[in-house]
């Protein structure tokens, strides 16, 4: 089916390249890389309801509106009338188009049971009323839709077939960009009746699916003969406003520049946890836990901190009706309603199972478009896996983040775990899309159970490691150390008990230390005492001594004088008088 | 006197005729694309068998579409040939080079299915 073994397409740039017309139609020309093969034909093929009429129609009003390129619409099925009723919703004014001839619509109609066939015939009845139709408004677009019922309207298929092939040569001929619808065949066949073998230029293939009773449509282009063109099943949406939208997302890379710049993550504690300033700009962060563990409160706070500074959010709820999220949030001291009053925040809430994922994927990237947040909130991405499988909504939501990270836009995921189980394991597959992963675990430990918030991972910055508990409160959120004692990590009404027994403990020590203190003093100034009085003492003994000593000088002094006195008076001789003075 | 007796007369013809017209006349549009061999079989072939079962009885108006694409478009004209018997009602379509005659019968309500 696919183009096989084609020679290379030509660059973009190259003189070579296949000249093509943009269909104006949103997204499209981007995954064509610039619209439709010029001048040739091609085939949009889908199941009744695809929106290949709309598709059809499009291209020739975005001709004549924006293009300057009239055109023409051959309908097989619908009257003129009903195809402007039809499109009326989505603002394309055809009668007014008509009126200034850049628009001509022609209704062919076909009726088996009021045709009888005689012999040989030929369709040159369209060909001329196509060719008059082109020629009188300067055509330079048709669509022919469906042109399949020619095969239910008329028997000699030998013909019909002959003619088709002649009409699209004839197409060509004439210079003109056509569009071909086709109903989708089955098994082989991409078309019912074989269309691809005449229009082989560029074929696109609508599709609406339905899985689990929810719908979602995709458009792929099968072929695009001398032209690169993405590959893969592009989500579309049909818009009121804009008609058909597709989102070409997936052609997005990994080629998005990193941010030096840091935005706050609402919670003051919480940026000082990742090194102090919170995530960077433009990346992801998920935050997963359990239920009731304070996801939406940390989103929120995110989210109020985006508006604080200036910045627009936008909040993608999945659970709750945003006058819900306004008023608990409310009672958590974070006021979202100013931020939507002032048009900095804005809240879309939808159920998950309101369409598919590809649809909530476009719808997404469609608010995000025209919103054009700085940061973004889902919550919770969860939600989206009872509409799909894991993986599909893995891969849905690389190409969310791939989107915000290339805009820039900070994006805040939450998810929810079970309440039992290992998080850790059941969104692993989640996690590796993230560059910050913050876990809210529910911390049980004296009959009651406390918020505890792990940092798993956070890309590119110093990030703290340790558990901290999550406190609530009317003010908001705040975030508390646990006690880490001999028991593990306690928290709650534990840690307030740990931290009042271990504040006893520390205060019954001072206690002490002060008692010894001065029982040391005591037992210092006792022994200073008996060194003074020692000292005293031993002062006593020297003075007594002194005394002595001088009372014994002074009797011997007086006992020679004596003496002397006396042998003075016994007229004592000379030797006396000696041994006097040897005295 | 007698010229007026005249006209008197002619007229009430006249209206008989008409009559008798919109009763069982033929009123036939072919249309065709330029004149094409395919195109002059059609128109011979239609002639045939009118000239030869319905002669006087109808009227056959051929309308060459490259001549007049505007009114194709406003008789819904897609394959050609196309024959249109437009009168007596109902309306019916026929298209081909009219090389079958008893399809053509049929086709045009005049033949019963056998």
């Amino acid at each position: 089916m696919d183009q096989v073994g084609g020679a290379p397409a030509p660059s973009g740039d190259s003189a070579l390249a296949l000249a093509k017309v943009p269909s104006g139609i949103q997204g499209l020309d981007e995954i064509t890389a610039g619209g439709l093969p010029k001048g040739r034909p091609t085939l949009v093929v889908g199941k009744a309801g695809s929106g290949k009429t709309l598709f059809a129609m499009q291209f020739l009003v975005n001709g004549a509106v924006h293009y300057d390129e009239p055109g023409v619409f051959v309908s097989f099925e619908e009257t003129a009338e009903d195809l402007v009723k039809n499109v009326r919703s989505l603002g394309f004014d055809l009668p007014g188009l008509i009126e200034e001839e850049k628009l001509s619509i022609d209704y062919v109609r076909i009726e088996k049971s009021e045709i009888e066939e005689t012999g040989e015939y030929d369709l040159d009845g369209l060909f001329i009323r196509l060719g008059y139709a082109i020629d009188s408004i300067g055509a330079k677009r048709v669509a022919l839709d469906t042109i399949e019922v020619l095969f239910s309207g008329l028997s000699n298929e030998g013909i019909i077939r002959a003619e088709l092939r002649r009409l699209l040569s004839w197409l060509k001929e004439k210079g003109v960009t056509a569009v071909v619808t086709g109903e989708s065949g089955q098994g082989e066949c991409l078309t019912r009746h074989g269309l691809e073998e005449y229009v082989s230029d560029a074929v696109i293939l609508l599709d609406h699916r339905v899985t689990n009773q929810i719908s979602t449509r995709r458009l792929r282009i099968v072929k695009y003969r001398g032209s690169t063109h993405g590959t893969n099943e592009y989500p579309f949406l049909i818009t009121a406003r804009e008609g058909i939208v597709i989102m070409p997302v997936t052609t997005l890379g990994l080629e998005h520049e990193a941010l030096e710049d840091r935005v706050s993550t609402g919670i003051e504690r919480l940026d000082a946890m990742l090194g102090g300033r919170g995530y960077y700009r433009g990346s992801s962060v998920l935050i997963s836990g359990a239920p009731g563990s304070g996801k939406t409160s940390f989103a929120a706070a995110f989210a109020d901190a985006a508006c604080r500074r200036g910045e627009r959010c936008l909040y993608f709820a999945f659970e709750e009706s945003p006058s819900q999220i306004v008023r608990n949030m409310r009672s958590i001291g974070i006021d979202l309603q100013a931020w939507i009053d002032a048009g900095n925040l804005e809240i879309r809430s939808s159920r998950p199972t309101a369409y598919g994922l590809e649809t909530h994927l476009a719808t997404m990237l469609r608010d995000v478009q025209i919103f054009r947040p700085d940061a973004v909130v889902v919550d919770p991405i969860s939600s989206l896996i009872t509409v799909g499988s894991e993986a599909d909504t893995k891969a849905m939501l690389i190409r969310f983040v791939d989107y915000l990270k290339v805009n820039q836009i900070t994006g805040l995921f939450t998810d929810l775990t079970r309440a039992d189980g290992s998080p850790e394991q059941a969104r692993i597959e989640m996690s590796s899309l993230m560059d910050v992963w913050i876990l809210l675990k529910f911390i049980e430990s004296g009959s009651e159970r406390d918020r505890g918030l792990y940092i798993l991972k956070s890309r590119g910055m110093a990030h703290s490691n340790q558990v901290r508990e999550v406190i609530i409160t009317d003010e908001g959120i705040d975030l508390a150390d646990v006690y880490l004692g001999p028991g593990g990590v306690l928290t709650g009404s534990a840690r307030y008990i740990s931290e009042m027994e271990e504040g006893e403990e520390v205060r019954n020590r001072e206690d002490e230390l002060r008692a010894r203190r001065i029982e040391a003093d005591r037992k210092r100034k006792v022994l200073e005492a008996r060194i003074a009085a020692l000292q005293a003492e031993c002062q006593g003994v020297q003075t007594e001594f002194d005394r002595f000593s001088r009372e014994l000088d002074r009797k011997k002094r007086a006992q020679s004088e004596e003496r002397g006195h006396l042998a003075r008076m016994r007229q004592a001789d000379r030797a006396a008088r000696e041994h006097d003075r040897e005295q | 006197m007698s010229n007026e007796s005249d006209r008197k007369a002619r007229t009430t013809e006249e209206f008989e005729a008409a009559l008798k017209d919109t009763d069982s006349r033929y009123i036939l549009r072919l249309y065709v694309a330029g004149m094409t061999p395919r195109s002059q079989r059609a128109i011979e072939n239609i002639k045939n068998i009118f000239e030869t079962n319905y002669k006087g009885s109808y009227d056959l108006e051929v309308i060459d579409i490259y001549q007049h694409p505007e009114l194709a478009k406003e008789a819904q004209i897609l394959a050609v040939p196309m024959l249109i018997k437009q009168l007596p009602l109902p309306i019916r379509k026929l298209i081909g080079d009219m090389s079958d005659e008893d399809r053509i019968l049929v086709g045009l309500g005049i033949k019963m299915l056998e």
